[in-house]
């Protein structure tokens, strides 16, 4: 394969100038069933001038009852890094992995970026026995590979879970990255400071814990994971481990600062079991030590009638606000909070990583609430994936967390959309775009990533 | 050694100085992380210091070579390694994989000693190597301790001057970049520099074979 002779256009050196990036026109959306039907890798056009606007122009059928995740791109402007640049690789390809079949699915987006085509299918077997591990979850293009992580050892579908690495020219998978684990064992995403050389891993739960639903059982024991790892990304070995106290369960998406300067990021704490709010922290660095405060509460809230809640929460008889994504603008300013459970997308000017402002609040979907959409009437769900242009300025969320916990959560029916906010970039503020919901129907709709790159996608190295 | 030996070697510096994967790139990273010029500065030292070892064990593998080999095969051997070398780069897109921004002195050294062994820098220079001793050759039939202090002084002398002019092409591209140009060069003027380097490793495969004294 002949080398391209320009850098691919799509790689910023920094996030700053990322956000003069051309507007979005395609979004690539993981819509994954409950029905016996394959999951699908759904291509939803976003140019507000064409025809299609809002619609799924196609639809690419992967495995069934896969449960596809968090997928990202082959390359990404981490390489041009610059201890070892190569700024020729395309951002071509999609690695999908399938967070319940363990398979990873290569599409290739080049020749025709509306209609994907499957290149190449690693088994599940080969993923588990190659890498070790089971329950691929997360992608990042790093600055030399692709990183995964994985939620639990093959064989024993229990812990440690951790990362693998592979190669982002052949797709091999290179095996276990981790050198010296420390005390981690649980394991759900991971992201990193490439200017500190410090990678962060966060903690869910293991196969038998999250596939039946929320194990209420397990919940209610604390065994969900309440701690982040902080790692030396050149040794790779576990450096420190920030425990948030077992009051907290289930410890998901971590946000780095884009700016390779800035040595914090948040990370969202989904339930609190005294109160069932969730939380949203801050992790920085604290001269020779890391450490982490939490920095917003979001309290559970009263339906307003009892009985039209779920069964995992009539006895509780209050809805959990249930945070289970977050996104940071490129800038660093705005932190986007989903409220999946109370059906809320909340706006945090979070300047001053450590006193939060709370600048922006929608309402769409929820527990009992079903907050309507100007244009599409009320929906179930509630608020789940996020993205977020480079820009800043236009926010796409759907409405899906996990097969199986959105029937738990959702027992009348989850069937998938993605909406549009357009965000006040100076002041805050956010409102639906009444001209854009897309409707998954029956399919459910989960990660969102947008064509040539986004909020979550990129990992910079130069400020 | 005759002017046009010194030529190349000082040429041959520049366009290593001027590939972005060779040093400057990461001076200029450094800077920006650390925000301030000094570390710009500072990184050249020691990313000089790893690309003259790497120049220099392949400069003295080639003259320990030529005690030992007929000149022909060596000069065959030196441009099959070369086109071969070029070609497998040329359309094998592979990098080097290191990670780790927080290096001092040492390990700055290490990574430029990688970066330009694994490029090939020193190979390069094989076409000037080969064609230098041989002149050594015809005027002496024996070799003496004195001859061979003389030519240890001359490769040494090779590897200074090449190491130079890389430092300063590298140390002003990296200033430039770092307080004027900034980081927009890297989309715009940056053009796939490591295919420029597979070809020059190809031409100087051939060079090898057909430039004699």
């Amino acid at each position: 394969m002949l080398q391209q002779w320009k850098p691919d256009p799509t790689f910023y050196p920094s996030p700053k100038m990322a956000i003069d990036a051309p507007i979005e026109e395609l979004a690539y959306v993981a819509a994954p069933r409950d029905d016996g039907k394959p999951d699908a890798m759904c291509v939803v056009d976003l140019n507000k001038a064409s025809d299609t606007y809002g619609q799924i122009v196609s639809k690419l059928e992967l495995g069934v009852r896969d449960e596809i995740h968090h997928f990202n791109w082959n390359a990404c402007s981490a390489s041009l890094c610059p201890y070892a640049p190569h700024p020729y690789i395309e951002r071509r390809y999609l690695v999908v992995p399938a967070l319940r079949g363990s398979n990873i699915y290569i599409l290739d987006v080049k020749e025709d970026p509306k209609s994907p085509k499957l290149i190449k299918t690693l088994e599940a077997d080969e993923v588990e026995s190659r890498s070790g591990y089971t329950r691929p979850h997360t992608v990042h293009c790093g600055p030399e590979g692709i990183y995964v992580s994985a939620l639990a050892t093959a064989g024993s579908e229990e812990g440690p879970g951790g990362i693998f690495l592979m190669d982002h020219y052949n797709f091999n998978i290179l095996g276990q990255w981790e050198v010296e684990r420390g005390p981690q064992s649980l394991s759900y995403d991971f992201w990193w400071h490439l200017g500190y050389d410090v990678a962060v891993t966060s903690e869910w739960g293991y196969p038998a814990m999250i596939e039946n639903g929320v194990s209420l059982e397990d919940l209610g024991e604390r065994k969900f994971g309440h701690k982040i790892h902080i790692w030396d990304i050149r040794h790779r070995k576990n450096i420190q481990t920030l425990d948030l106290g077992d009051d907290y369960q289930m410890i998901l998406e971590l946000r780095p600062a884009h700016d390779p300067t800035k040595a914090h990021g948040f990370v969202n704490a989904v339930l609190n079991m005294n109160d069932l709010s969730s939380s949203i922290w801050t992790w920085y660095k604290d001269g020779d030590d890391w450490g982490i405060q939490k920095i917003i509460d979001i309290p559970a809230q009263a339906p307003e009638n009892p009985d039209d809640l779920p069964p995992a929460l009539k006895d509780i008889g209050m809805i959990p606000p249930l945070v289970t994504d977050h996104i940071l603008s490129l800038d660093d300013k705005y932190l986007y909070v989903s409220c999946w459970g109370t059906g809320e997308m909340l706006q945090y000017d979070v300047s001053d990583p450590f006193n939060p402002k709370h600048v922006g609040t929608l309402k769409i979907g929820g527990i009992t609430k079903s907050y309507p959409h100007p244009s599409a009437g009320p929906v179930s769900g509630g608020p789940q994936m996020v993205e977020l242009s480079r820009d800043g300025k236009r926010l796409y969320f759907t409405n899906s967390l996990y097969v199986a916990w959105d029937n738990q959560f959702y027992p009348e029916g989850a069937n998938g959309w993605m909406v549009k906010a357009d965000v006040n970039v100076e002041d805050g503020g956010l409102e639906l775009d009444p001209d854009f919901f897309v409707d998954f129907g029956e399919s459910r709709a989960h990660q969102i990533r947008l064509q040539g790159g986004d909020s979550s996608s990129d990992s910079y190295c130069y400020p | 050694m005759d002017t046009v030996s010194w030529l190349s070697y000082t040429l041959l510096g520049v366009f290593h100085g001027i590939n972005p994967g060779m040093g400057w790139l990461f001076a200029v990273a450094l800077g920006m992380q650390e925000k301030r010029r000094s570390a710009v500065i500072g990184a050249l030292f020691p990313m000089a210091l790893g690309h003259a070892i790497s120049i220099a064990v392949v400069v003295f593998a080639i003259a320990l070579a030529q005690r030992q080999l007929p000149e022909d095969v060596l000069r065959i051997a030196c441009a099959v390694v070369l086109f071969g070398f070029g070609t497998y780069k040329f359309f094998r897109a592979r990098h080097p994989k290191w990670v780790g921004m927080r290096v001092n002195f040492k390990d700055l050294t290490i990574w430029s000693f990688l970066m330009a062994s694994a490029h090939g820098a020193g190979l390069m220079l094989a076409p000037l190597l080969l064609r230098m001793p041989a002149a050594e050759a015809s005027t002496h039939t024996h070799h003496t301790m004195a001859t061979m202090t003389d030519s240890t002084v001359m490769l040494l002398s090779a590897v200074g001057v090449h190491t130079l002019s890389f430092l300063v092409v590298t140390g002003i591209v990296a200033v430039i970049v770092y307080e004027v140009v900034g980081l927009a060069l890297l989309r715009k003027a940056w053009f796939n520099l490591d295919m420029l380097w597979s070809i020059a490793l190809m031409i100087a495969g051939i060079v090898t074979l057909f430039w004699k004294h």
